[in-house]
């Protein structure tokens, strides 16, 4: 028995001794990031290695302001994040009902192209996307153009299909015989049920939105028009910028999101994890 | 389940909308934009340009290459790092873990800029943090922008810290779906924990590796926002220039679409031939 104890204490400590380092290489770029982001220039470029925080946020993001409107392209993306999230949870809840719940003429083609789509490479639509919507539409710097074009999104389509078809169908069949209408159905039994689904999709929705890059750069790349990484992505390279407020604006734009992360964990993994485990 | 096709069509309507717009056409706007030629006005169809271009350009085979050494080293490095992480979290005998899952699962959500500004300050030649690490235990400083080899290493280590824990989420999943009792069956029959791991753990878990395997694949291969921010542009002088990259620099800076399409379907039948090539190594052996 005591052996077994002593073994046991040892697979343990091994189990912190690789972990531990591990985590703190894994937390260390975060770290740097907070601390950069409350030191002045003149800190950040000093020859000793500085690790703990100071003071100076508050005069770092001035200079973040004076380099590119960041106030604004927060503000763009906000909105764009919420107005596409909404929509895109409306639009894939839709979508899955129908494949959930009814059968009709070509279902097995509308799956198959939703399953094709899945890996297929944005790289591949980008340049005609872009043709389209900047010369065709002339749509070019506005808010259509970054919230219409993202919102086809395969993955949500499968997760809601799937809290769909797992709600007993008499629930349903009970509304029919009483004469509910199938919008009513859906708008009033259905989605209401399919709440931590929806939730679970519009948290990985907002952090798709909330990140987006190469599109917003594409399309909206006009100051005024940028959302926040295109804004603080033109900073960097720059020669002459404050290093302390390109910080301060990475750290504006991460805390937040790791704050819903910490506490809607549960839904986040559960979103990440919808495509792979059946 | 009732038939009906139009109500069925209904709910499918806006969604089908949105995706014969954005996604069906230009699929096939790209695929016609290869053969044109669009540096003319107005543009004219010249089917053997940009693909004639393509197969005899250096900077494509120069960000093939790239690509490629990227994939080969960052992705198998990633998924072993990440199914290292997923099985120590799991470990019933860990303390703390609601403070390591955060360690590894905090990158995830940190947007592409915000960590890309973050490792171009950290590796900084003259006042980065990492050089200044290297030089205080009696190392060399390294050029990490100016050596072509050294910027590819730090693409590597970026894209694997922002990727280990989203494919440590999934494999950690596919180990909590294992049920308990094969192991107690296992243990009552002697087997001891790395035979376990061997042969129970990582057959059950390949199909879950294999699906991260293929996301990575299709991710590296449109690899743009690293080599864009970090190493500012591709470089050193084409140094770290991968296919997302040039499709960006021939379809954007330049202004030539046809050429940029063609690249496009380069990248894409890549991705799809590499994952079909993954799933056929992996296949279940008769």
């Amino acid at each position: 028995m005591r052996s077994k104890s002593k073994t046991l204490l040892w697979q343990k400590i091994t189990l912190h001794a690789v972990l531990t380092p591990l985590a703190i290489i894994w937390l260390f770029p975060l770290w740097v990031m907070f601390v950069f982001s409350t030191m002045p220039d003149y800190g950040i470029f000093s020859p000793d290695i500085v690790l703990i925080p100071s003071t100076n946020f508050i005069e770092n993001f001035k200079n973040l302001q004076a380099d590119t409107d960041f106030l604004r392209a927060m503000f763009i993306s906000i909105a764009v994040a919420v107005i596409y999230t909404i929509l895109s949870v409306f639009l894939t809840s839709m979508a899955g009902w129908a494949l959930a719940r009814y059968r009709f003429a070509g279902k097995p083609f509308v799956i198959a192209i939703i399953l094709g789509t899945i890996t297929l490479p944005f790289a591949v639509v980008v340049i005609p996307q872009f043709i389209m919507v900047a010369r065709e539409f002339k749509l070019a710097n506005t808010w259509i153009a970054l919230i219409v074009p993202p919102l086809f999104n395969s993955l949500g389509v499968l997760f809601m299909r799937q809290s769909f078809s797992m709600m007993p169908g008499e629930l349903f069949d009970a509304a029919r015989v009483e004469g509910v209408k199938e919008w009513q159905i859906f708008l009033r039994v259905a989605l209401p049920l399919a709440r931590p689904t929806m939730a679970a999709l519009a948290i990985i929705l907002f952090l798709a939105s909330w990140n987006n890059y190469l599109w917003p750069l594409l399309i909206n790349s006009r100051p005024g028009m940028m959302t926040a990484p295109v804004a603080l992505g033109t900073l960097i390279g720059l020669t002459k910028v404050s290093w302390g407020g390109i910080m301060a604006g990475a750290v504006l734009l991460t805390a937040p999101i790791l704050v819903i992360f910490v506490l809607l964990q549960r839904h986040f993994i559960a979103g990440i994890t919808a495509g792979a485990v059946k | 389940m009732p038939s009906r096709n139009r109500v069925a069509y209904a709910f499918l309507a806006p969604y089908l909308l949105i995706f014969a717009t954005f996604w069906v056409w230009p699929i096939i706007s790209s695929f016609l934009l290869s053969f044109q030629n669009t540096r003319v006005n107005p543009w004219r169809f010249q089917p053997s340009l940009n693909w004639g271009r393509l197969v005899a350009d250096p900077a494509f085979y120069n960000a093939l290459y790239n690509t490629l050494i990227i994939l080969v080293i960052q992705v198998p490095v990633m998924i072993a790092l990440a199914t290292v992480m997923a099985v120590l979290l799991n470990s019933p005998l860990l303390k703390a873990r609601p403070l390591y899952r955060f360690a590894f699962f905090a990158p995830v959500v940190v947007g592409e800029v915000a960590y890309a500004a973050v490792f171009r300050l950290m590796f900084s030649a003259d006042f980065g943090i990492i050089n200044k690490l290297i030089t205080s235990i009696g190392f060399a400083p390294v050029s990490w922008f100016d050596n072509a080899t050294a910027a590819m290493i730090l693409i590597i280590i970026a894209v694997t810290w922002r990727w280990a824990g989203y494919n440590a989420i999934i494999i950690l999943a596919g180990l909590q779906s294992i049920p308990g009792d094969v192991y107690e069956a296992a243990t009552l029959d002697r087997v001891s924990k790395r035979q376990q791991f061997l042969h129970i753990t990582l057959p059950l878990l390949k199909p879950i590796i294999l699906f991260c395997a293929v996301l990575s694949v299709i991710g590296t291969m449109q690899l743009f926002t690293e080599p864009f921010l970090i190493t500012n542009r591709g470089g050193p002088g084409g140094g770290t220039e991968t296919l997302g990259l040039l499709l960006y620099r021939q379809g954007f800076t330049s202004l030539n679409f046809g050429y940029a399409s063609a690249i496009a379907y380069t990248i894409a039948a890549l991705a799809i031939a590499i994952s079909l090539l993954n799933l056929w190594v992996a296949r279940e052996p008769k």
